[in-house]
């Protein structure tokens, strides 16, 4: 068995300190390490991107990055999307616009779509399908998905001019 | 209030959209982890398993106490054969089980599973279906030296007469490809351990988490009770995950043998390789037809791959057994012949996946409606609207008797909205300019809610059909309904909170539903088969009914009214045309603390029911609007509209979700999915970057318009719609392609039209492509 590292991680604004082995995906880290489970791992060879997450504002494919890599830099899951009580604007319209069923990719597409739409909120609405072609669902057929997305851009725009 | 026909957003959603969602990975904790050890061979002998010094290993002799998996038909044509959970002296697909490791976390498992050496002496496989059944092929399993494992056929007395007399007869060879359901979150299971009574609790992703207790129970020797099985969370299924898999035995063997918790979650690759299938079909069709297009008379030879083993619970006779009861369709058929077989190859096992047989034979139907049509000269819609059934209750040649439908009208609706006129002369312009753009239809029919006859008629001795519903009303005036149903992620629990919320007069979120766990949940058979919303559904509508009557007998006692004169709603019992009311939290503590005081009722609000219906069908039309690159043999899909009756809807949102999200299999069917084995029947696609599900860029807004055929068969009113979307969107598509390519004179008849199908048609026809 492989030496561990001791690593530093930020997630959700927590510092988080952990030993870890250095062939451990970023992904694991995060739920075995932290806890945090709702990442998701859909097929850990960098297609589905059901365990997508923002490292430093990009949305990062997490089984495709080690857990040492991430050393010191800011990390966003979906656990930390919402603000308290509050569900994000994509979380409220994914609810609304029913964009997920099973809900297993759904945490992947809410943190690619938060980190497209935070890079450039005046995404069109066939750049923001062109995004979301990034990750796969198998239950929505993905209409809704990109209905919420284009709805929660609005409002994300609305919100910034107010 | 009504609450039926809202489209209120999932009670299901704020957790999982919070990444609150606990699927199996997600509950695994501190138990050691699983890693099983796979065949790299399709077929041969196991020389000799090799285990390195110290490492928790165990292989099929280990054990040997294990009874296989042997799901049983009762048919004189059908040919049992075990599935061992670990083979001890052969293999028979590649990526099957051969051996289990169990070390402390995954990685050091797959370290550990390197190290395992299998010594298997090769030996020819068998992987191409028609090569299978060729004469002098070797058998896959000795029980079977036809490799035929079931097969199924009748023939009316008129057929040859009919065939006779035909003024045209279409012959057609038709294919589909394996596929897999390939649902996001793989199979997985957490075994857990509990010293204390020795009982094993199995947290599984599974459907039929009833089922899978027998099962397991039973391969093991062990009483159920001694088991738990729970279905968290579930990332989607699709029927892959309705079988019983050997690898769920192993777990829970591992956990009593080890008198601990061990974990399994599988990688994508165990998924494609060692999961299910289906969907590998040939058929062989002659359509015999009258000069005005009339089907006269239908004769078929099916052919399905099951691969390596007999699915459990619902066996190897799905596919076959499905596409010969329902091949017809939405059509009126008078007579009708058909052989249909199940035929085993070492390839990975076929199982349900959504629409069972009824893509293919939907795509094979409407491709011999097209087919006729042209050859006669008569306008395709105007050949189906000759064909489709218009008087109910209708029989088929099969005996299945149809329930009302709006398949003439639903198709109508479809064409008046694509405007066809209108398409045809954008067509003719844009050819002119070089592009090709072609529409497709589709009709087809989608049998649901089938409770036990119509499993009993294919001769199971595991006779699903029939769900029991507990329904609990607490002191407080909440409800507590108990499923025996395992939804994961239809949105289940909100359409019956709304349901019951009507029975009841309540607010869906006082109505939570207990699901998947087999210790706190009635008998049942699970999440699948278009059967929740119709079976569960009456079953919940019918148990709430009888606790809103004892609701109605409390409130007319103490309002001293006639329960006749009671109604429940908004939250209150009021008695009609008076002012009189009460609070159904009142009513419900009075039912539990002053049950002295109503003769005749028992103390409390808990009522059961069952319900086990005959089955209902729902019907759609859809068009497909394509456009084809002749050059690269691309296809795009610019507009897809759904015409669905589905009966009364609960949750409209819900059943139009269920529909745009089969469509979406549905094209993939068309026009990317394919399993690809080589000859030696290692599989070629073994990840997503082979195996191509769509993404949002190729999947286009589904148009979804509904009508609304009430049938007596359902107590909801509501009929199923899980499968349809899936079930007619690759027709539509395929004839949509070749509606495009008419002016070359291309047919096609396989699934899927990848570019290069349609390009090597492209080439056979003379027209320019490169390569």
């Amino acid at each position: 068995m492989a030496s561990k590292l001791g690593v530093n991680l930020t997630v959700n604004g927590r510092s988080h300190a952990v030993s870890i082995e250095p062939r451990r995906s970023l992904a694991d880290v995060l739920r075995d390490d932290c806890g945090l489970t709702g990442t998701h791992l859909g097929c850990e060879h960098g297609v589905c991107g059901a365990c997508t997450v923002l490292v430093d504002g990009k949305p990062v494919r997490s089984c495709l990055m080690f857990g040492v890599q991430a050393g010191g830099k800011e990390i966003r899951t979906v656990e930390g999307l919402a603000d308290d009580d509050t569900l994000h604007p994509l979380q409220q319209a994914f609810w609304e616009n029913h964009g997920l069923q099973c809900g297993f990719c759904t945490p992947g597409f809410l943190m690619l779509a938060a980190g497209a739409l935070e890079e450039n909120p005046d995404m069109s609405d066939d750049e923001i399908k062109d995004v979301l072609s990034s990750n796969l669902c198998r239950c929505t057929g993905y209409q809704n998905i990109v209905k919420a997305v284009r709805i929660a851009a609005r409002e994300l725009r609305a919100r910034s001019r107010a | 209030m009504n609450w039926i026909g809202r489209s209120l957003p999932r009670l299901e959603d704020p957790s999982l959209l919070r990444g609150g969602g606990s699927y199996v990975a997600d509950r695994i904790g501190k138990a050691a982890a699983v890693r099983f050890v796979r065949s790299p061979l399709a077929r041969g002998t196991i020389a000799a398993i090799e285990i390195p010094p110290c490492a928790t290993v165990f292989t099929g002799r280990d054990l040997s106490d294990v009874k296989p998996i042997r799901p049983i038909l009762h048919r004189p044509d059908y040919v049992p054969i075990g599935q061992p959970v670990l083979p001890v002296d052969r293999v028979t697909f590649c990526g099957q089980a051969v051996a289990v490791v169990v070390a402390e976390g995954p990685a050091l498992a797959e370290d550990i599973a390197d190290q395992v050496f299998v010594d298997i002496d090769a030996t020819d496989a068998i992987v191409d279906l028609d090569a299978a059944v060729a004469p002098g092929a070797v058998p896959v399993h000795p029980e079977a030296p036809s490799n035929v494992l079931v097969e199924g056929g009748i023939k009316t007395g008129g057929l040859d007469n009919v065939f006779a007399e035909a003024a045209e007869i279409v012959t057609l060879e038709l294919r589909s490809h394996r596929q897999s359901a390939a649902p996001m979150e793989g199979r997985a299971g957490l075994a857990e351990y509990d010293a204390a009574s020795g009982r094993v609790t199995l947290t599984a992703s599974v459907q039929m988490p009833h089922m899978l207790r027998t099962g397991i129970a039973d391969t093991l020797g062990i009483p159920e009770s001694d088991l738990r099985v729970i279905a968290p969370d579930v990332g989607g299924g699709f029927g892959q995950k309705m079988s019983l898999f050997p690898e769920y035995i192993v777990l829970v063997w591992l956990a009593r043998k080890l008198k601990r918790s061990v974990a399994w979650i599988e990688d994508r690759r165990e998924n494609f390789t060692a999961s299910a299938h289906g969907r590998d079909q040939a058929f062989s069709l002659r359509g015999a037809f009258s000069k005005d297009g009339r089907l006269l008379g239908l004769e078929a030879d099916l052919r399905s791959n099951v691969g390596a083993y007999s699915c459990y619970p619902v066996t190897c006779g799905v596919e076959p057994l499905m596409a010969l009861a329902e091949l017809p369709g939405p059509y009126d058929l008078a007579e009708y012949g058909v052989r249909s077989r199940g035929v085993t190859t070492n390839t990975c096992m076929m199982a349900p996946y959504r629409g069972v047989s009824r893509p293919m034979l939907t795509f094979s139907m409407e491709r011999l409606m097209e087919v006729a049509a042209r050859r006669l000269g008569i306008d395709p819609v105007d050949i189906r609207r000759r064909n489709l059934i218009s008087t109910f209750p209708h029989r088929s040649p099969t005996g299945l008797v149809y329930d009302e439908g709006s398949y003439q009208q639903a198709m109508e609706a479809a064409v008046n909205a694509i405007n066809l006129p209108a398409f045809r002369a954008r067509q003719a312009a844009l050819r002119k300019r070089g592009r090709h753009l072609g529409v497709g239809l589709s009709v087809f029919s989608e049998r649901t809610g089938y409770g036990t006859p119509a499993y009993a008629a294919r001769g199971m001795e595991i006779v699903p059909g029939y769900e029991i519903v507990d329904c609990t009303m607490d002191p407080s005036g909440n409800v507590v309904l108990r499923i025996g149903s395992s939804p994961h992620g239809q949105g289940l629990k909100t359409s019956l909170a709304q349901l019951v919320s009507d029975e009841l007069g309540i607010e869906p979120q006082r109505i939570r539903i207990v699901s998947g766990d087999t210790d706190t949940t009635p008998y049942g058979w699970g999440t699948f088969a278009s059967r929740s919303m119709v079976i569960a559904g009456g079953a919940s509508k019918l148990a709430a009914g009888q606790v809103a009557g004892k609701l109605k007998t409390i409130a007319a006692h103490l309002m001293e009214a006639g329960p006749d004169d009671i109604t429940l709603e908004n939250g209150f019992a009021r008695v009609s045309n008076s002012n009189r009311a009460m609070e159904i939290g009142a009513l419900a503590r009075a039912a539990y603390h002053q049950s002295h005081k109503f003769k005749g009722l028992s103390p409390g609000l808990h009522e059961s029911a069952v319900y086990d219906p005959g089955g209902t069908f729902s019907n759609a039309c859809h068009v497909a609007i394509v456009e084809v690159d002749i050059e690269t043999g691309g296809v795009k899909v610019e507009r897809f509209l759904v015409v669905e009756d589905a009966g009364v809807l609960i949750n409209p949102m819900i059943v139009d979700g269920q529909i745009a999200g089969g469509v979406a299999q549905g094209i993939a069917n068309a026009l990317f999915e394919e399993m690809i084995y080589d000859e030696s029947g290692n599989l070629l696609t073994a990840s997503f970057a082979d195996y191509l599900p769509p993404t949002s860029a190729e999947i286009p807004e589904i148009e979804i318009t509904h009508m609304e055929t009430v049938s007596p068969e359902s107590v909801t009113k509501a009929k199923g719609v899980g499968e349809g979307g899936a079930i007619g969107a690759p027709a539509a598509v395929v004839n949509a392609i070749v509606d495009a390519l008419s002016p070359f004179g291309i047919e096609l008849f396989e699934l899927p039209a990848t570019p290069q199908r349609i390009r090597e048609q492209l080439r056979k026809a003379g027209v320019s492509v490169h390569g």
